[in-house]
């Protein structure tokens, strides 16, 4: 009797954790393998800018040792402060200003209906197609010419830079906002329309609200983008205080990788600090349900 | 630059938007409802056109200090277009795809223009710039010490790094005292008081320059050496390190034959404009040419050249698998994590967001680079935590399979991350109601979320291909293209067609940007149609959807 019970308790808290295994837990088994398979080579990198000796052969999966010396060498030995300001600087400002166009283009490209804009659309895909790097003999020649008329946003400056990422803005973010635009329910700006708002109203109050997740998504994107655009960078930064991140630190293993290995894995993981910011600034905006209930009854 | 914001504008019943497979006639011009016209717009447009004069006047000047006139009608007839286009009520849509077009249109469109007008050019090391300067720098570079040519004492500097900076020659002449700078551009005659001047004649100090000391001089004693200063009677070189004399030039260009005269040997080179360089009867070329246009001889090089033609066709095999094993696997793995945390009853989905994208954090060059080196057969991690002894890069099949694990790495966190965007964007009630309606979870996800996400990411999906298809540095970071045949160093097993043509436009044998840009063309042309097949394809799900 007794005994029966504690089977059927048994099986009913076996059925209940079944449950809860099958609807969340499982969830959670998936997320930590992901984690896992994510934090590995990170954790190698921290233990290598952790790692006294600071080389690359004496580095374990987990830190051996504890010193910060990696870490003031960098500051100390290189201009590992310009780049990190030079880096952050034109992220930023690049990101936002990338997101600010497309959103415009994504705007007019998911709501209205002109001539040319499947053509527009498709011209959007094949320019971003041609191999960037090729054309940097083209920008190399171009922008010498700008450097001598205008010296500000000319090489060694980020506003070159800048300009010259501009000229990707329209690419794959026009794209992805302009699928976000398509699922907002058109009888939200129709409405609004009604209701005399202009296009630019239309726009600005009721769109970019509504669209903030993928704004968010999006300029996260272009902000690592930016971080970690290489060659283009390596041709226009020469001086030693003018360089970003990635041109710096590529210079620093380029010749030494074994014995400079710790002050790389040093400023590697700086250099993560400013994305994982700007990741957790975004979260609250990536929730869920925005649009539900929005469209007047 | 200038934002689109047209407050006053006209409100139509849909602003620049035709009535689509909807048979509602056009409400006609006249009736309008005129929105009302806001303070706010007003001011944010007049302050924006005004930054817009601002900025156009202030690039003006240096164009008209050039003389640059192509470059200030450009610009003149920008700034009229922005003016007309914001001020009107009309072209709606133009008001919102014009700043970013510029952009656009400036620094992605021109540049590639230009660049593959050199694929019908031998523009590369040797064919640089015009005939003239082919001349010039034959004759300085056979500028010989003459008896009676005068001697400089030399002193090495820069105006900028002593490691990387452009040279400049700072000479003394120990008869008259007079001091010079000269570089690739000419001599300068310094003013005396601007100098410091040891006794030995030689200049220790130069306002305005930076004077290398021995060891940096020394370390950059190939430059010292290809540094010749033109002056009006032949040219200045170095002699070592501390000694320079003006020489005279053995070979002469001569107008009249069109041929370059050596007055030592009296041996001549004739201009062959085709090429672009000057050939003698033997056909020694000189290495000096000029760059010229060779029409479409590129073009059938790459197509007959066996070195250049023999291993295109693996690579391109494995550069399709490369982009697409890319994409797909980071797509597949970071969609199915998406879902399995796209739940309301899951907690602490925050966390595991900031965990996972922490990959995506990293500076990805550098990550290539620590991958790299997590491969190494003998004390590379892999190998260490798995127990394994697998040389990764020395096998054909291992080294794809682990430049591939590199690029899920460093890719699926992107793809999570869209896909959570996506996800987020689809109303709940779709897959409520297919729940209450009796459909399984797979059900519901192959019949409503799956078709809605292809809609958002097929675009994003077709361009991650085109990135990966042409992702030079997760290739140069890791492989650099090995493991390489013993028989072929040119093209390795891990090569993508971009790496390969890079090996070959600016390997061993130099620069050679006119044959890299042909090839870039080919590959171009390769990703733009299958990029426009698969466009196509979404044009129907955009119909059904939208």
């Amino acid at each position: 009797m007794s005994d029966a019970a504690a089977v059927a308790n048994r099986a009913r808290t076996g059925r209940s954790k079944g449950r809860w295994f099958a609807q969340v837990g499982w969830r959670h088994v998936v997320g930590v393998l992901a984690v896992a398979f994510s934090l590995f080579p990170i954790l190698f990198v921290i233990s290598a800018a952790l790692n006294p000796l600071g080389t690359l052969s004496s580095t374990e999966l987990l830190p051996t040792g504890a010193s910060l010396e990696n870490f003031t060498n960098l500051f100390q030995k290189t201009p590992f402060a310009h780049w990190f300001l030079n880096s952050l600087l034109l992220a930023g400002v690049a990101s936002f200003a990338s997101i600010f166009l497309s959103a415009l283009a994504a705007y007019a490209f998911s709501r209205m209906r002109f001539a040319g804009r499947r053509v527009g659309l498709l011209a959007l895909l094949l320019i971003q197609m041609f191999p960037q790097f090729l054309a940097i003999v083209a920008i190399f020649l171009i922008f010498t010419t700008v450097t001598d008329l205008w010296p500000v946003i000319g090489f060694n400056t980020p506003w070159g830079l800048f300009l010259l990422y501009m000229g990707t803005a329209l690419g794959a973010n026009t794209w992805l906002m302009k699928g976000f635009f398509d699922t907002l329910p058109k009888e939200l700006d129709e409405s609004a329309t009604m209701d005399g708002a202009s296009h630019a109203q239309v726009f600005f109050r009721i769109m970019l609200p509504l669209v903030a997740p993928i704004l968010a998504v999006t300029g996260l994107l272009a902000f690592i983008g930016s971080i970690n655009e290489f060659i283009i960078a390596n041709v226009f930064l020469t001086e030693p205080n003018s360089k970003t991140l990635a041109v710096g630190m590529f210079g620093m293993v380029a010749g030494e990788r074994n014995n400079n290995f710790g002050m790389f894995a040093a400023g590697t993981l700086l250099t993560a600090i400013p994305t994982v910011l700007v990741f957790q600034l975004l979260q609250r905006y990536i929730v869920s349900g925005l649009t539900a209930g929005a469209v007047k009854g | 630059m200038s934002t689109s914001l047209s407050g006053p504008g006209s409100a139509e019943e849909a602003p620049g938007r035709k009535p689509v497979r909807r048979g509602l006639p056009r409400t006609p011009r006249t009736a309008r409802n005129h929105a009302p016209i806001t303070a706010t717009g007003l001011v944010v447009k007049v302050v924006l056109l005004g930054l817009v004069a601002g900025i156009a006047i202030w690039a003006a000047f240096p164009l008209v200090e050039a003389e640059h006139w192509v470059g200030l009608a450009i610009l003149a007839a920008t700034t009229a277009g922005l003016f007309y286009l914001y001020l009107s009520r009309r072209h709606i849509p133009a008001k919102y795809l014009v700043p970013g077009t510029i952009f656009l249109i400036a620094f992605q469109v021109f540049p590639v223009l230009y660049t593959a007008s050199t694929a019908f050019t031998n523009f590369g090391d040797g064919h640089r710039g015009s005939k003239d300067d082919a001349i010039v720098a034959i004759q300085t570079s056979s500028v010989q010490q003459v008896p009676g040519s005068t001697e400089y004492s030399l002193s090495i500097a820069t105006k900028g790094d002593p490691a990387t900076g452009a040279l400049v020659f700072l000479l003394s002449d120990p008869k008259t005292r007079e001091v010079f700078a000269g570089d690739a551009g000419g001599l300068r005659k310094l003013d005396a008081g601007d100098v410091t001047v040891s006794p030995t004649g030689k200049i220790t100090d130069a306002a305005g320059y930076t004077v290398l000391n021995f060891g940096q001089a020394s370390g950059r004693s190939k430059d010292i050496t290809d540094l010749v200063v033109p002056t009006a009677g032949g040219a200045v070189r170095s002699n070592g390190l501390s000694r320079a004399y003006e020489g005279k030039a053995v070979r002469a260009y001569d107008a009249g034959c069109d041929c370059v005269k050596d007055s030592e040997t009296g041996k001549t080179w004739t201009a062959d404009p085709a090429n672009g360089s000057f050939v003698a009867a033997d056909g020694e070329r000189l290495a000096q040419g000029w760059k010229v246009n060779v029409g479409l001889k590129n073009f059938t090089r790459v197509l007959t050249d066996p070195d250049i033609s023999g291993p295109f066709f693996g690579t391109l095999l494995w550069n399709f698998a490369f982009a697409i094993g890319s994409t797909g696997f980071t797509f597949l793995l970071g969609m199915a994590i998406a879902l399995a945390l796209h739940s309301p009853r899951m907690r602490g989905t925050n966390l595991y967001r900031v965990l996972l994208i922490l990959p995506y954090a990293m500076p990805s060059f550098a990550m290539l680079l620590v991958w790299r080196d997590m491969f190494n057969t003998d004390f590379g991690l892999v190998n260490d935590l798995f127990g394994l002894d697998i040389d990764w890069f020395g096998g054909t099949w291992s080294a794809r399979i682990a430049v591939l694990l590199v690029q899920l790495w460093l890719g699926y966190p992107y793809m999570f991350l869209v896909a959570t965007g996506a996800l987020q964007a689809i109303p709940r009630e779709l897959t409520e109601a297919t729940s209450v309606d009796g459909a399984s979870p797979w059900q519901s996800f192959r019949a409503v979320t799956l078709p809605l996400l292809l809609v958002a990411l097929s675009p994003l999906l077709i361009a991650s291909f085109a990135y990966n298809f042409n992702n030079v540095n997760a290739i140069l970071f890791t492989t650099e293209g090995g493991p390489f045949a013993p028989d072929n160093p040119t093209n390795g097993a891990t090569d993508l067609l971009i790496t390969y043509t890079y090996r070959l436009a600016f390997g061993a044998q130099g620069a050679e940007y006119g044959l890299a840009t042909t090839v870039s063309i080919f590959i171009f042309a390769i990703v733009a149609i299958v990029a426009a097949i698969s466009f196509s394809r979404t044009r129907k799900q955009e119909e059904v959807y939208s």
